[in-house]
């Protein structure tokens, strides 16, 4: 898989903070590229810097193929890339409508209206004031305006906070959609299951610096080998909870293995009912409280 | 500079402020409201004091001339002539309340005037003795010459807020930076937010002009095309004034403040309710730096005494060159997302 941007020893300050620390990575085509970490990281500053909005204190992001091929990112980027903001009004008084007419008049090459409309399922609102817009559908219409001068690589900044689960899921579907047709794309988040859906690739990142990269199963492996198996409280006996040195939450006994078969057929032997049965892995969120020793929400 | 992406930008401006019936409907009444109330309500002059014109072609400018026998009454401000026809036009046009000629022993009011019958009261024992004589030409109301200056005012409000406050808020908010993240320049966007406040400015002043015209007829001497190269070259340097206001900052509460720092002396200064005649030439001299009142003092020349372009060179020239400093400056110092 081919390098689509190159990011080196990036560093931004500003007066007496380091938002982003040396810093550098790279970011493969036609992969979904996700920038993790906590508010205040320097993910957005990160993504900012790449996006040529604001400019480094030093290091470098240089864009591998397209029209501004090995050159270093500054505002001219804007024809080729798409862009999501995390925090962003629109126009009052505008319908969505004309509010697509307007961003799509900006650019060179567009999208037809119908195929963005259809791709960002926007024809239930097309006339409707941007103020009168939900959470799901604002942000449904911000991807829109994001893909309608056709990029190859879209920015997604926390595309999902402050939706509800299901607009969240439709949105993600959204974005699978996008990443079928080859497009390479970098999302920031702090949600780590819309990570593990969405992301082939991710960056941790924390108080500036990168703390861990790779794909979310290779990061998963390397630092988890156990997996968390509860059962209700009732159904397992004392004496076997203290002689395992078991702990029990919430009503239910939490049991650490790193072989599932194994325990399994010892609970059976124990003539243990298995009703009930929660087995779960370590996620992404239980990684980052594993690195860094404070919760990716916090 | 790409004309598709200016003119998406200008349509898309309009097309904010005319939905917003809000807005739209406070710059249409307000003028109206305040002509109608000047005009029916108080009926006459706004100004607190009285200005009497002495006519005197010896006397030297000082006010407390021996030789006349009205510097007793207190609250009056007198305002030497050398030519009593100067006197006369500027009391035909509201500008003083009375003319008196002392060494022909004649005196004359506009009748017309509110103002000027009070001041002919107050004076009555005084002028015993003097031939009265009303002025000649055509009688202009205090509603005509209070008309550019409500319709300035106007503008000057909708240049400078509707300008000012919808970059700060459009910075605020987020707006300017998402259209940053696009192919399109600062010079186009603040082009087309230029053009589009120019276009809307002018349609609601020539709309409440020409509705209230149907109302009170108004006095015009001049050319409505005149008038309305003044009211552009007027509106122009408002809003170029407004963009420097707003070149940066991501504060309401603080454009507020500016922008009120720069509209109330317009307002009060730039002779919109009453004129400068006699006041102190320091006070005259910076009403000068203002652009309120070039166009104030442009369309009123146009309308009470027909005056050309060429005669309101000075006032053109000022605001060409005042346009010229506010854009300036606001180009350097435009930002789409930084403050100061």
């Amino acid at each position: 898989m081919s390098v689509a941007i190159c990011v080196e020893t990036l560093t931004k300050k500003y007066k007496d903070v380091i938002a982003v620390n040396d810093i550098s990575f790279t970011v493969k085509q036609g992969h979904c590229f996700g920038l993790l970490g906590p508010n205040g990281a320097g993910k957005t500053t990160t993504i900012e810097i790449m996006e040529g909005i604001i400019a480094a204190t030093s290091g470098s992001v240089t864009y591998v193929k397209g029209e501004n091929q090995n050159k270093e990112v500054d505002s001219s980027i804007s024809q080729q890339i798409g862009i999501q903001f995390q925090h962003t009004a629109l126009q009052d008084f505008l319908t969505v409508k004309e509010t697509l007419k307007l961003f799509s008049s900006f650019y060179q090459h567009t999208l037809a209206q119908d195929k963005i409309i259809e791709l960002c399922d926007l024809s239930d609102f097309l006339n409707r004031d941007n103020r009168l817009l939900s959470g799901g559908q604002r942000q449904r219409l911000l991807l829109a305006l994001a893909l309608i001068n056709d990029p190859e690589i879209i920015f997604l900044d926390e595309p999902t906070t402050g939706l509800d689960p299901h607009a969240r899921r439709n949105f993600w579907q959204l974005i699978k959609n996008i990443k079928a047709q080859n497009k390479t794309i970098i999302l920031t988040t702090h949600y780590m299951d819309e990570a593990e859906q969405l992301c082939d690739d991710i960056v941790i990142m924390d108080q500036g610096k990168i703390i861990e990269s790779g794909t979310p199963h290779q990061l998963l492996s390397k630092h988890f080998s156990d997996v968390y198996i509860y059962l209700p409280e009732q159904q397992v006996p004392v004496e076997l909870v203290k002689e395992n040195q078991w702990s029990v939450q919430s009503g239910r006994v939490a049991i650490t293995s790193s072989n599932v078969e194994k325990t399994l057929a010892m609970l059976m032997e124990n003539k243990i009912s298995l009703a009930g049965l929660h087995v779960k892995s370590a996620n992404l969120d239980d990684l980052f409280l594993h690195l860094t020793g404070h919760s990716l929400r916090e | 500079m790409n004309i598709k992406r200016f003119f998406a930008v200008f349509k898309a401006r309009n097309i904010e402020f005319f939905r917003d019936k809000s807005s739209l409907g406070w710059n249409l009444f307000f003028p109206v409201l305040l002509l109608v109330g000047f005009s029916f309500i108080f009926s006459g002059d706004g100004r607190s004091a009285y200005k009497v014109g002495i006519v005197d072609v010896t006397a030297t400018s000082q006010i407390n001339d021996e030789k006349t026998p009205f510097n007793n009454i207190r609250f009056i401000d007198y305002i030497h002539y050398d030519n009593a026809d100067i006197a006369k036009s500027k009391l035909s046009r509201h500008t003083i309340d009375l003319v008196i000629e002392p060494a022909t022993r004649l005196y004359w009011v506009n009748e017309e005037s509110a103002k000027s019958y009070l001041v002919e009261k107050i004076f009555s024992s005084q002028l015993n003795g003097y031939n009265r004589l009303q002025t000649s030409g055509k009688k202009i109301r205090y509603v005509d010459w209070v008309l550019p200056g409500i319709l300035g005012m106007n503008m000057m409000f909708s240049c400078l807020f509707g300008v000012g406050y919808v970059i700060v808020r459009y910075r605020k908010n987020a707006v300017l930076k998402r259209l940053k993240a696009t192919p399109l320049s600062a010079f186009e966007f603040v082009s087309a937010q230029l053009l589009s406040r120019l276009f809307i400015v002018m349609f609601m002043s020539i709309v409440v002009y020409s509705g209230c015209n149907l109302l009170f007829d108004f006095f015009m001497l001049g050319s409505y095309f005149d008038l309305i190269v003044i009211g552009m070259l007027g509106a122009f340097c408002l809003i170029s004034l407004g963009l420097l206001v707003a070149s940066r900052s991501k504060s309401e509460e603080l454009i507020g403040g500016l922008l009120n720092l720069t509209s109330w002396p317009m307002m009060m200064l730039s002779g919109v309710w009453f004129s400068l005649e006699g006041a102190p030439p320091a006070l005259k001299s910076f009403a000068d730096f203002l652009p309120l009142t070039h166009l104030v003092a442009g369309a009123r020349k146009i309308i009470t005494e027909g005056a050309t372009l060429s005669d309101i060179s000075f006032h053109i020239t000022s605001l060409i060159v005042m346009s010229i400093i506010f854009l300036s400056l606001g180009a350097y110092f435009f930002s789409w997302n930084t403050e100061r």
